[in-house]
């Protein structure tokens, strides 16, 4: 693995694997002492040109878990607001002999740029482009998936297996989500069957050659027994009630009741049921503190998987494959 | 300056000569050796004779970014690409609205002396769709303006469409629209479709094309006027154009080069060389543009030729700027795309790119006349192609002062050799000639 710039450039073996390392990283941090010895002396970058406080600290532990030493880089403004250019970011970077940039942009394919423009030879891992891809969340979603319905006496985590057959819903704001585009792929090519729900206006054209069913109507979907929820976050310029013409629904009232996880539908839910929700939550809105707060909610385990997930990609990106083109 | 032109084939037909005398055609077939005289002698056989190409889309950036062009590379660029005449747009800085910016522009064509720069006057004051721009003041001016267009901008407020469509009949002009519905088009990255929703670029509908191309199509109905749909892209707009002509709308349209080769595949590399507005779309709607070029319901191809810095397209795809180069390779695309695929021919190419261009922008006449036929006593505007020769773009190697061709590496099957312009070679074995360059 050279970069990791898209969920849909992993293969059902690579994603397995890193799974399965993501495993491995996540019984270390269960002993005393948390730290690796393994990148020690490469250097990680935390480029963010978003704030995201949630997935920088959550790289930033990855990181300086196996002995990196982390550059933190908070790039707001980039040459969208006439500041330096991304290029320019890129080459300074590259200067100072960055081995992984771990990006955050907002710009669908800024990540793509710097792994392909010959700007830069570090590893490039996109934490999230614009509504394009957030990989590293999908993986840490199939992670918790997998130990929490594939998961067994012998093998908590699920080693080895994939998703086949396991049914998950997403629900919500799809048309600007990078985390729907990201699990729709991943979670497809370990063989879940995944449904959106949306309301059609924040569903993008197109949505028809994924690989996956789409729904307008959360009753049905919760009616018809899902493995796994996961709520995603509405952004409140998205929302009605003082919108304008350009609004994707009509009010925050009416998206709760139509799309809104309560405490009626969590009960609907069957008995094994797991409820995902990447961060930050909007409570009351796409997700009620009840459903939020339940035991079958994962949410704060998501968290932390988040951290082994980043260290088994961190590792794969640098202590592995990378030998073969010294 | 006399030129006898050997075993050319005009339009692609049967081999002859043709003799070049003062700036006009003297003599076609066995005439041409006999009063050839002194005239110096050019072996043209195997290459086809065209009318000299005719733009009507061209952005010379001149005034205000001649960091990505002036109106001298561009005139260079435009002769390498076979061209005797462009039509620069208006969105210039300042943009071309009063007489003073588009005899400016004239100009400085005249001092470049490469092709006929023929100004294209904005409709409406800086662009901005708010209040018609001194049209009548820009037509009889110096630069006799007869082509209007916002392009960049869409003409969106429909009182000031058929206004400008009204009002620019009492001089023969035309308005040349760039079809885009603002409000559906906000921040719009590329063609919504499948490939959109894959990389999560916000979408560029082709209703917000189509729509503006129905509602200006009966707009021109209404008032009978002159409208030129620029850059068709979807093929809905194809349709409606068809619809319209089949009803004797007076409208006319065109297609980029690169709406008839790329699609909006090629946003996949995320490499803003493919970002361009209107955007590629799908495949479907190539082939679209492609058989309403061949069946006449798109009467010209024009470049679009957009010049950009590479500060301006070395970078993120949202932070760049729309646009692509096109003269250089213009001609390449159409005879590898519609005469080497047998959907065309040379007299073909010589409509659209040429005849039709020129009746349209009402610069078929006069001293300076374009697009005229091949035939005797016309003015000498003729230019050279190697039908049979494959080369491979290299952007580098352009004329342009920028880069951003999207068609870097690609090999193409047709290539211009030499540009007269009234006689004098402007380009000769494919280069630029030195006397004309200093």
């Amino acid at each position: 693995m050279r970069h990791l710039l898209s969920a849909a450039d992993l293969d059902h073996a690579t994603a397995v694997h890193i799974l399965d390392t993501s495993a491995e990283m996540a019984k270390t941090q269960s002993r005393e002492i948390k730290k690796l010895p393994t990148l020690r002396g490469r250097t990680v970058v935390n480029l963010f040109f978003e704030d995201s406080t949630r997935t920088r600290i959550s790289f930033e532990a990855a990181a300086k878990r196996l002995s990196a030493d982390v550059i933190n880089f908070s790039a707001k403004g980039s040459s969208v607001s006439k500041g330096e250019s991304l290029k320019d970011t890129a080459l300074t970077l590259h200067a100072m002999g960055a081995d992984a940039v771990v990006v955050r942009h907002q710009a669908s394919g800024a990540p793509h740029r710097l792994a392909n423009a010959g700007w830069l030879s570090a590893a490039v891992l996109n934490a999230g482009d614009g509504t394009h891809q957030h990989p590293t969340q999908a993986l840490l979603d199939a992670f918790t998936v997998r130990r929490h319905l594939r998961g067994t006496a012998a093998e908590p985590d699920g080693v080895g297996d994939d998703l086949a057959g396991l049914r998950v819903a997403i629900v919500g704001d799809v048309l600007h989500s990078r985390v729907a585009r990201s699990n729709v792929d991943l979670l497809t090519t370990l063989g879940a069957r995944v449904t959106l729900v949306a309301p059609p206006t924040l569903v993008p054209v197109g949505v028809e050659r994924w690989p996956c069913e789409v729904s307008y109507h959360l009753d049905e979907v919760v009616d018809g027994g899902p493995d796994a929820i996961m709520m995603l976050r509405v952004q409140r310029e998205r929302m009605g009630g003082g919108g304008g013409a350009t609004s994707f629904f009509p009010s925050p009232l009416e998206y709760t009741r139509q799309y809104g996880l309560d405490a009626r539908r969590l009960a609907r839910l069957p008995e094994h049921a797991i409820v995902m929700h990447p961060g930050p939550m909007n409570r009351g809105l796409e997700i009620s503190a009840d459903a939020a707060d339940s035991p079958r909610a994962v949410i704060v385990e998501q968290v932390a998987n988040g951290v082994a997930v980043r260290m088994a990609v961190l590792y794969l990106l640098l202590a592995g494959e990378r030998e073969d083109e010294a | 300056m006399s030129h006898l032109l050997r075993g050319v084939a005009p339009l692609g037909g049967t081999p002859t000569d043709l003799l070049i005398v003062d700036g006009r055609i003297a003599a076609i077939g066995p005439d041409a050796a006999r009063e050839a005289g002194s005239a110096e002698v050019v072996d043209a056989g195997g290459l086809v004779a065209l009318p000299g190409l005719v733009d009507l889309h061209t952005h010379l950036r001149e005034p205000g970014r001649e960091d990505a062009e002036t109106v001298l590379t561009g005139s260079r660029a435009a002769a390498l690409g076979g061209y005797t005449a462009v039509h620069a747009m208006a969105n210039t800085s300042p943009v071309a609205d009063t007489a003073g910016v588009v005899e400016q522009v004239l100009r400085l064509g005249q001092d470049a002396g490469l092709v006929d720069v023929f100004p294209v006057g904005a409709v409406s004051v800086g662009l901005r769709g708010e209040q018609l721009a001194e049209l009548g003041a820009m037509a009889q001016s110096a630069a006799r303006v007869r082509v209007f267009s916002d392009d960049g901008m869409c003409v969106h407020d429909p009182v000031l469409m058929r206004r400008a469509l009204e009002y620019v009949k009492a001089f023969d002009g035309v308005v040349a629209q760039h079809a885009q519905e603002p409000r559906l088009t906000r921040e719009a990255q590329m063609h919504e479709g499948v490939v959109s929703a894959e990389l999560g670029l916000a979408g560029w509908p082709a209703v917000a094309e189509e729509s503006i191309v129905a509602r200006d199509v009966l707009l021109a109905q209404h008032v009978g006027s002159r409208l030129h749909v620029l850059h068709v892209s979807t093929a809905g707009s194809v349709e409606i154009v068809r619809w319209a002509k089949a009803r004797g709308i007076g409208v006319t349209a065109e297609a980029t080069p690169h709406h008839l080769s790329l699609t909006d595949a090629l946003a996949r590399s995320y490499d803003p060389l493919f970002k361009v507005n209107p955007p590629l779309r799908t495949p479907e709607d190539v082939e679209a543009v492609r058989a309403g070029l061949a069946d006449g319901t798109i009467d010209v191809v024009g470049t679009d030729h957009a010049p950009h810095t590479r500060e301006d397209k070395d970078c993120e795809w949202a932070a760049a700027a729309f646009g692509m180069t096109g003269l250089e390779t213009a001609l390449g695309i159409v005879s590898t795309t519609m005469v080497a695929t047998g959907r065309m021919t040379w007299a073909d190419v010589a409509r659209v790119m040429s005849a039709t261009p020129a009746r349209i922008g009402r610069v078929d006449s006069g001293p300076r006349a374009q697009g005229r036929p091949l035939a005797v006593g016309e003015p000498a505007n003729v230019t050279l192609v190697d039908p049979a020769a494959r080369w491979t773009v290299d952007p580098a190697a352009h004329a342009s002062t920028s880069r951003n061709s999207p068609y870097g590496g690609m090999e193409l099957t047709g290539r211009v050799v030499a540009t007269f312009l009234r006689g004098r070679p402007t380009v000769r074995d494919g280069a630029l000639v030195e006397a004309v360059v200093a």
